[in-house]
């Protein structure tokens, strides 16, 4: 077996460990138990951890081997940075169930984490070679210690959901009910979109199509499900496939939206599907699996991950990276939108930290924030990556 | 400002809400406070007792925290719509007019208001930088109103404090000792913090026990490095600390260095390196061909002798070779040199052969050289072509002028005159690729095109910036601030045995109460000391989820 195919496999382990370990902390958050500090780590939640640090070991192989076979930190497209955020999402998770013993933190970092790892697979997972400007230790350096401060500021948004499962009332009608439901039905969107890559990607779907970008030349592109919108001035060249409903100007790029557009359809359907048949939300389904969560001790871990994460997040996403970009750019800023983006992170977090010392501002509004905190995150991976063009686009 | 005098004797300053001295809550407020608010241990701040003058109001305005968090979400905003369409130094397009036209050709009517509004470049624009400052002293102001008082307040800490203090500290215990001699219980107490590592001061049957103190000043220090940094950013706009010049040299050539006087740059060779990977699905999906790995200009170094004039070339001194890739610039006396762009295969001169139309024999070469033409070239006695006209960016004619768009010899014309012993007065002929003319189109002879020779020309970026320094130290010191004030916590725990051998305690700590209730388990164990308890916890588990106390002190 060849080193790349070994990383290969043992990332497929550290999936399925992680997928065992989300339900081995199910069972141990419904233990009966009382929930005493030194009782929280019953038989299951150790059977549980024991599984996620196999898991995450296996992931770390999966790096190292990898990191061996490109000769580079796989760090640098976007299915290697993804995978490396799953993972070190579970570094955090187990660096903060150490601290706090808390299992019902398991119960939502491992399925997030699962989310992100799956949706890293729905891109190129091949080894890409390098260009000039990624190719500094920097790149080792500065990426992977902003990810780490990323992952455990991710823990925050792991404690305030679950902050939030519990304080949100599932039977009245609230405001905080139905943004709470917005973010499960988010998640269940990234499963439209896994469902979606996977299902076509199975069928071997391809459309050829040629256009023109907005320089005015002209180029090929690859559809790999069916194209409801057309790149400008697009002409179909594969046979019997579905001509696109709608074309699209060439500042928008119509594969991508086209993705979208499955991926929230599909979605949907799967949560209409989950709604109709058992007549629930999914926040009844979560809300009584953490009933016996201490509050105090959430918004304590949530806001400790913050003051945890934020150096870390400092140091690799602001200061490492002005000393790269001045190495390689002749200037430590340049206000390319990923480097705004972490400065927004930034001071959404700084702004943070500074309302936690007004009162009012602990428990509900602190786990809301960290939510928001980590949309921001996941924004800047996603959409600043996918969509807005600049200087640290994967793909 | 009137002083407050504590019914212990001490003399407070006007707003001060707990006793410097003893702790007694000092205003109706406080004495209200179930769990005391713990901010700032009560001290007076300067924000919350004056308010008269206009210097008052603005430094109460900038000292605000909720100001502050204000102007961090405002900045945020600000600086996030600059991500929308892309920023005007990232489009590669060279004039205003041009600009506007590229923004609304690309993003239609939401672009050309984009560019319309100015947030085309919003980064540079005033307000934007007004906000950045506001910002800035808001971090300067909040900092100093809260930190010196409170420096004064934690240096000056006594040990014993008032039972109105203690009994209302979040975290509380009192009763009699659970076992044991009651006479050793303050030894205990101290031999165990001390194992705990918390600094320990004893009056006669009290103790104050604490540890990490300096996590409290981690806020401040990490503002002043902020401000060091703001300040080493500001410094750029005096001249002399900052150059970004960019530059193009072609091969072979030697050209002067913007911004770095006396000195000289050849670029030898201009290198582009491919990896010879097999088509990555990315690739293919990008419809990529190739992946650069290397761009590279191999280059020498030149400096002026000391009496030289600006621009001579004359006896350069050598004083580096090097080769300037991406991520390893040209360093030399504080200026770098990057590899910053390139232009594979630019014309560099023009072959042609004085050729008889009739019978195409040729009577000579005549080589261009595009940058530097000549003004005739010499075949024999006889023969001879000059060069009536260049035009090396031949962009049509206007009133029967040939026109160049730039100098650059992207799509150069000539007009030739040729001499020949045939035509002794010499023949003019306008040539471009691709096109001759010829004023009575009846000339004997051409100038016949042969082939052309290309180089490439490298661009360089030139940056010197001296603020470095200084934005590495408040780097250094922002760092620091952040990791003491998140990695460490001030815990401070008051132990007193009242007269009867029971025993008092109170615990603060200003971040991860989790930790101190560890320490106090500890000490309660040891000690045998009575349960302690968390007030704020109790109170939340009796009302159900009502807001918390703010747990937090800077």
């Amino acid at each position: 077996m060849s080193l790349i195919d070994l990383s290969g496999n043992l990332l497929f382990i550290a999936f399925l460990a992680y997928l065992i370990g989300t339900l081995l902390f199910g069972g141990a958050i419904k233990s009966n138990k009382p929930d005493g500090a030194a009782k929280r780590a019953d038989r299951w939640g150790r059977i549980a951890i024991i599984v996620t640090i196999i898991g995450f070991l296996a992931q770390l192989g999966y790096f190292i081997t990898r990191w061996m076979y490109t000769g580079h930190a796989p760090v640098s497209n976007m299915f290697e940075f993804t995978t490396a955020f799953g993972m070190f999402i579970v570094g955090a998770f187990i660096l903060i169930y150490y601290m706090y013993r808390l299992t019902a933190l398991g119960l939502v970092a491992l399925p997030i984490a699962l989310l992100i790892i799956a949706y890293a697979a729905m891109f190129p997972r091949d080894v890409t070679p390098l260009v000039p400007s990624l190719q500094s230790y920097w790149l080792t350096i500065h990426v992977i210690t902003a990810a780490l401060g990323q992952s455990i500021l991710a823990i925050s948004a792991v404690a305030g959901l679950i902050y939030l499962l519990k304080a949100v009332d599932p039977k009245v009608k609230t405001k905080g009910r139905f943004w709470l439901e917005a973010v499960l039905y988010f998640a269940v969107l990234v499963i439209g979109f896994i469902v979606v890559t996977v299902t076509f990607r199975s069928m071997g779907y391809e459309a050829v199509f040629n256009y023109v970008d907005k320089n005015g030349a002209q180029h090929e592109i690859i559809y790999n499900v069916p194209a409801v919108f057309g790149m400008n001035e697009y002409v179909l060249l594969t046979d019997d496939v579905m001509e696109p409903i709608a074309e699209m100007p060439p500042v928008i790029n119509a594969k991508k939206l086209t993705v979208v557009f499955w991926s929230f359809i599909v979605g949907s359907i799967i949560y209409l599907l989950f709604r109709l048949i058992s007549r629930r939300r999914i926040l009844d389904l979560l809300h009584p699996l953490v009933r016996k969560v201490n509050l105090n001790l959430l918004d304590e871990i949530g806001y400790r991950s913050v003051l945890i994460g934020f150096p870390v997040f400092s140091l690799g996403a602001l200061v490492f990276a002005m000393i790269w970009a001045q190495e390689a750019w002749g200037r430590f800023w340049g206000w390319d939108p990923k480097e705004v983006w972490a400065l927004i992170t930034w001071l959404f977090y700084a702004a943070f930290l500074h309302l936690r010392l007004s009162k009012g501002w602990e428990g509900k509004k602190s786990a809301w924030l960290a939510l928001i905190g980590f949309a921001i995150i996941l924004f800047n991976l996603i959409v600043v990556n996918l969509v807005i063009a600049g200087l640290h686009s994967y793909a | 400002m009137e002083k407050i005098i504590c019914a212990c004797g001490h003399e407070n300053p006007f707003g001060t809400k707990l006793c410097e001295k003893c702790g007694r809550p000092l205003t109706e407020e406080v004495k209200n406070q179930k769990v005391l608010d713990m901010r700032y241990d009560g001290i007076a701040i300067r924000s919350k007792t004056r308010n008269k003058s206009i210097v008052d109001k603005i430094w109460n305005f900038f000292s605000s925290v909720k100001v502050g968090v204000s102007l961090i979400f405002i900045n945020l905003v600000a600086a996030s719509i600059g991500t929308i369409f892309p920023q005007e130094f990232y489009v590669n397009v060279a004039t205003e007019a041009e600009r506007e036209i590229y923004y609304e050709e690309t993003y239609g009517s939401l672009g050309k208001l984009y560019y319309t509004l100015g947030l085309s470049d919003v980064y540079s624009s005033w307000w934007f930088q007004i906000l950045v400052g506001l910002l800035g002293i808001s971090i300067i102001i909040a900092s100093l109103d809260r930190g010196i008082p409170l420096h004064r307040s934690l240096k000056n800490q006594r040990v014993k404090r008032h039972e109105s203090f203690m009994k209302r500290q979040r975290v509380v215990a009192e009763g009699p000792v659970t076992a044991g001699d009651s006479a050793k219980t303050l030894d205990l107490v101290e031999e165990q913090m001390k194992k705990l590592k918390y600094n320990v001061r004893r009056e006669g049957n009290a103790i104050l026990a604490e540890r990490g103190r300096f996590a409290r000043y981690g806020p401040y220090i990490n503002h002043v490095g902020l401000i060091v940094f703001l300040l080493g950013v500001m410094l750029r706009l005096l001249p002399g600390f900052y150059v970004d010049e960019s530059m193009w040299v072609r091969e072979g050539d030697i050209r002067t260095i913007p911004g770095m006087d006396g000195y000289f740059i050849e670029n030898e060779k201009f290198i582009l390196e491919l990896h010879d990977n097999e088509k990555t699905e990315a690739q293919i999906q990008q419809g990529v061909n190739a992946v650069a790995k290397n761009y590279q200009t191999n280059v020498k170094l030149y400096k002026q002798p000391d009496d030289a004039l600006p621009g001579q070339t004359d006896n350069l001194e050598l004083v580096k070779e090097y080769s300037i890739r991406v991520n390893h610039p040209l360093k030399h006396e504080g200026y770098s040199l990057y590899q910053m762009d390139f232009r594979l295969n630019e014309l560099k001169g023009m072959n042609f052969a004085l050729t008889k139309k009739e019978t195409g024999e040729e009577l000579g070469d005549v080589s261009i050289d595009l940058t530097n033409p000549q003004k005739e070239y010499v075949i024999d006695d006889q023969t001879k072509v000059e060069l009536l006209g260049y035009y090396p960016d031949f962009s049509g004619f206007k009133n029967g002028e040939p026109q160049t768009a730039t100098s650059n010899p992207n799509n150069p014309a000539f007009i030739f005159k040729m001499t020949t012993p045939e035509k002794p007065d010499g023949e003019v002929s306008f040539v471009a690729i691709k096109e001759t003319v010829e004023p009575n189109g009846d000339n004997v002879y051409k100038m016949s095109f042969k082939g052309i020779e290309t180089r490439n020309m490298s661009g360089l970026t030139v940056h010197k910036d001296r603020t470095i320094p200084i934005l590495i130290v408040g780097g250094i010191i922002f760092m620091l601030g952040v990791a003491i004030g998140s990695y460490w916590n001030h815990r401070r725990i008051w132990v007193e045995q009242l007269q009867d051998g029971t025993i008092r305690l109170a615990a603060h700590t200003n971040k991860n109460w989790f930790s101190i209730k560890k320490d106090l388990t500890a000490i309660t164990e040891v000690a045998h000391l009575p349960q302690f308890i968390d007030q704020v916890e109790k109170e939340n588990n009796e009302d159900g989820q009502k807001e918390k106390e703010g747990d937090s002190t800077l």
